[in-house]
């Protein structure tokens, strides 16, 4: 018996030397990351991680700027600094869509970012205050899987995903922010009654094919879970890079030109009020939107963002539909808004 | 019921988990309570309450009508329906699976037992975001409802199998032979006498699995599965509303209740009788003769389908998927963080434990039942809420201080885990009788030093369990660590998480692998532990 309580004890005894040797450890960890200086800069990232990688570094070598990032998902991330307050870490906040940065304008949290940057963005992609710098652009499409509907079946207009022949083979991903603006701008179009009815209509087509993200979409209909989607069109593209050529299956297709489904999403980033590193978070923004930072968005072998780069005049490489032949529906920033009447016919209609 | 320090009453509160049987029925007296225990034990409940009282404080804050229209709708009928009956099949999944491997390994000639002992823990060690994705790549029926209960019961039933695995263990075997020796049949001895002897330790368990259930969400994420845990981070993420969110999070509060309740009730109606530990002693394992083939090929399956399916698919991503390379940081970098973190929270919830685990065992009475049972409402409390509330007070009351450091860090996960510790520090301390400690006591020696001197020597190796348990839980932690985690540095789980969300399913897949290898220590470490008791 003595002999089992001695090796108990020595159990005990490594037990404690390990936590304490642990939790020194840990202290250690964390203070590594926190001695931010003039000469830093923490970035709350809401976009792709590839995406802001590629800009952060460029951005460093030419500046000798440190960027600090914390990604997480952009509504995630608007919460976060509204909790944080005005102890925010955070300098710039950059996402992939404007709703969430409209919502921390709306709180009186964003600074004015500088007029020469906002200058290298046609303005109708910006915050009309000027609180926030568009930064890249998207297009919403229907992504399909031919050997299960073939084009000429799939709808032009986003008003006839609520028909019948559509049951159980349409896939949504609601709670994405991508979604929202699609729902704004039929709601600008038909109307809210109309609105109301569309929505639980496609609620019941999509029922069984709601999806936690446009990641998944992609997935499941390349690989023949379900007949078509709605995502944003890189996400194909992405998808396609990743996965190889061979291996994709699914195809893209736009709606009618001006059809309410035809929707340009931007992305964008600003800078909080609550920054003490305002200069160096301004140059971050103009350097995103400059030629440099641009290139680095639009083209493939820079990074594979597959966005359109939207400011200093610079195009796309990727081999994808030109931005300037887009035919969208015309619905401007401060229409789409922070998405929030939108969501709550969502919530009605239950697909949220 | 009486707080009378001179009896214990069938109904009085018995210790959860492992060991349940073990407390010893020499405990006549109930010490004096002391004043430092107490107050350790209320300061600890106190931070342990503090992810309660910001989600009260954010509801008041959004508003009667908001929170009518949030609970009032049509979704919540279904979103209740599905957390409920998830949380019935699932939990009643896991008590069988859990109970008829910890007998096999425990009570039976099982060949490889050592090596299974292992195996059937490590489950517990693989993130449930890489179990579902896992499934999910490979199958398209997994989805929904089937998927969520396959999934789940494969990641989960570990928690009632280390429980009824240690009670088995510990339990007097005295009564089986007078059973049998009465000429009760082998099938009525295990239903009356052995489950008998392992109630405590079934529903111990089982309150465990429902709990995390009702806060899980990566899994549901993935399977495409609506719970409430589900819906309220679609509030935080769709409608930049924390105060919704943490409206919708008060029904998950009532939900555990019911649970505690019910756990409670169904506890309350055990007897539990047996001498001490020190009276243990080992017994012929029964033979499984003719059964042997079948328990294999059941344990040769679980293992596969628990484990093999999510590495398996974690080493075919990266084989088979090209990918575009990210910047990160090193697997090492990330493994040594996600270990320190670990390590600290572990050790601080062993350590936080032990006042409410002495108060709940050496001085019963119904104040501190409750204040014990509080603790455990934590666990069904999402792990993104906790990081919140840890925000809003660091901000509110600290000027931000310690906000995204390690220390804050590591506090969110120790509370977000406690009760899986406080579960294995009572059952070891129950092993603890007190008759040793008043012996200690009456030779002289001081209240804590015989703490030190006994309580904690018998209880070791229980306290190496709760710091494994707790270890495992924050290896695969995510969304309370996006949040909190000190700018710059990454966890195993967090980089997972990056690639998964580029697709970038190649450069995923090593930190799912090492996830599984660093949580691997540990679920050796608790085998082992279990092992360890019966040959020493």
């Amino acid at each position: 018996m003595s002999g089992a309580i001695r090796s108990r004890a020595r159990w005990v005894a490594a037990a404690a030397v390990l936590a304490s040797g642990c939790g020194l450890l840990a202290a250690c960890g964390g203070s590594a990351a926190s001695g931010a200086d003039a000469q830093s800069i923490t970035l709350y990232n809401g976009q792709h991680v590839q995406t802001a990688d590629n800009l952060i570094s460029a951005f460093e070598k030419k500046t000798g700027i440190t960027v600090n990032v914390r990604s997480d998902d952009e509504d995630t991330l608007a919460d976060q600094i509204v909790t944080e307050g005005s102890h925010s870490p955070a300098d710039v906040f950059f996402t992939e869509n404007s709703p969430p940065l409209e919502s921390l304008q709306a709180k009186g949290l964003l600074s004015k970012v500088d007029s020469s940057t906002l200058g290298h963005v046609p303005a109708k992609f910006s915050s009309p205050q000027g609180d926030w710098v568009g930064v890249s652009a998207r297009v919403s499409v229907l992504i399909y899987n031919p050997s299960l509907i073939s084009a000429s079946k799939l709808p032009t207009k986003v008003s006839q995903l609520a028909d019948s022949q559509y049951k159980g083979k349409l896939a949504l991903a609601p709670q994405e922010t991508d979604f929202q603006p699609i729902v704004t701008a039929y709601l600008r179009a038909y109307g809210k009654a109309a609105t109301q009815r569309w929505l639980k209509a496609i609620q019941g087509n999509a029922s069984g094919h709601i999806y936690p993200d446009n990641e998944t979409i992609a997935d499941e209909v390349n690989r023949g879970a379900v007949a078509f989607g709605i995502v944003n069109q890189y996400y194909w593209y992405r998808m396609r890079a990743e996965i190889g050529a061979s291996a994709t299956h699914a195809e893209i297709t736009h709606f009618a030109a001006g059809d309410p489904g035809y929707v340009v999403d931007v992305s964008g980033a600003g800078i909080l009020k609550s920054s003490t590193h305002q200069a160096a978070a301004q140059k971050f923004l103009a350097f995103i939107v400059s030629k440099q930072g641009q290139e680095i968005i639009g083209d493939p072998s820079k990074s594979i963002s597959y966005e359109y780069p939207i400011g200093s005049g610079v195009t796309t490489q990727a081999p994808e539909t030109p931005f300037s032949q887009l035919q969208p529906y015309p619905i401007t920033i401060a229409e789409l808004g922070d998405g929030s009447t939108a969501i709550a016919l969502m919530r009605q209609a239950g697909l949220l | 019921m009486t707080t009378s320090p001179t009896l214990i009453r069938p109904g009085s509160p018995p210790p959860a988990g492992p060991g349940t049987a073990t407390r010893p029925a020499v405990r006549a007296r109930r010490a004096r309570l002391p004043m430092a225990l107490t107050a350790a034990g209320l300061a600890v409940a106190a931070v342990l309450a503090l992810p309660l009282v910001f989600l009260l404080i954010e509801a008041h804050g959004a508003g009667a009508a908001t929170v009518g229209n949030l609970i009032f709708r049509r979704l919540t009928a279904d979103l209740l329906w599905n957390t409920v009956r998830l949380t019935v099949v699932v939990t009643a999944a896991c008590a069988v699976i859990g109970t008829a491997t910890a007998w096999c390994v425990e009570r039976t000639n099982l060949p490889g037992r050592r090596v299974w002992a292992v195996l059937v823990v490590v489950p517990l060690a693989i993130p449930d975001f890489v179990v579902s994705f896992g499934w999910a790549s490979l199958w398209t029926w997994v989805h929904g409802f089937e998927g969520a209960v396959v999934v789940m019961t494969l990641a989960v039933y570990p928690l009632v199998y280390l429980p009824v695995a240690a009670s088995l263990r510990a339990a007097d075997p005295g009564q089986e032979e007078v059973a049998r020796s009465l000429g009760v049949g082998r099938a009525r001895t295990f239903l009356r006498i052995t489950l008998g002897q392992a109630r405590g330790a079934i529903l111990g368990g089982c309150l465990l699995v429902a709990l995390v259930l009702l806060a899980e969400y990566g899994a549901f994420e993935i399977l495409g599965y609506q719970t409430f845990t589900t819906e309220i981070f679609t509030e935080f993420s769709v409608s930049f509303s924390v105060p919704a969110a943490c409206a919708l999070s008060l029904v998950l509060i009532l939900l555990s209740l019911l649970v505690l309740g019910g756990e409670g009730m169904l506890r309350g109606k055990g007897r539990i009788s047996r001498s001490g530990p020190l009276a243990a002693r080992q017994m012929p394992p029964h033979r499984l003769g003719r059964a042997t083939l079948p328990a294999l090929a059941g344990f040769v399956a679980l293992t596969v389908l628990a484990l093999g399916v999510p590495v398996g698919s974690s080493i075919y991503w990266m084989v088979a998927r090209s990918s575009h390379a990210i910047l990160g940081v090193s697997l090492m970098s990330s493994a040594l963080h996600t270990g320190l973190y670990a390590a600290a929270a572990g050790a601080l919830d062993t350590v936080a434990a032990l006042p409410i685990a002495l108060l709940a065992i050496r001085h019963a009475g119904r104040l501190r039942y409750l204040l014990e049972r509080s603790t455990y409402l934590v666990l069904a409390v999402p792990g993104v809420v906790t990081a919140f509330a840890l925000s809003y007070f660091s901000e509110r009351y600290g000027g931000g201080f310690l906000y995204q450091t390690a220390p804050l860090l590591v506090v969110c996960y120790a509370i977000m885990f406690f009760p899986l510790a406080l579960v294995g520090v009572k059952a070891s301390l129950a092993r603890a009788p007190v008759s040793l400690d008043e012996i200690a006591r009456s030779l002289g020696q001081r209240r804590l030093a015989v703490l030190w001197r006994v309580t904690l020597r018998l209880a070791g190796p229980g306290l190496v369990a709760a710091f494994c348990l707790v270890f495992l839980s924050v290896v695969t932690e995510l969304t309370a660590t996006l949040l909190l985690i000190p700018t710059g540095v990454q966890t195993l789980a967090t980089q997972f998480w990056a690639y998964e969300q580029n697709l970038s399913y190649g450069q995923a897949a090593p930190f799912a692998l090492v996830m599984i290898a660093v949580a691997a220590i540990p679920s050796y470490v608790l085998g082992r532990f279990f092992d360890r008791t019966a040959h020493s």
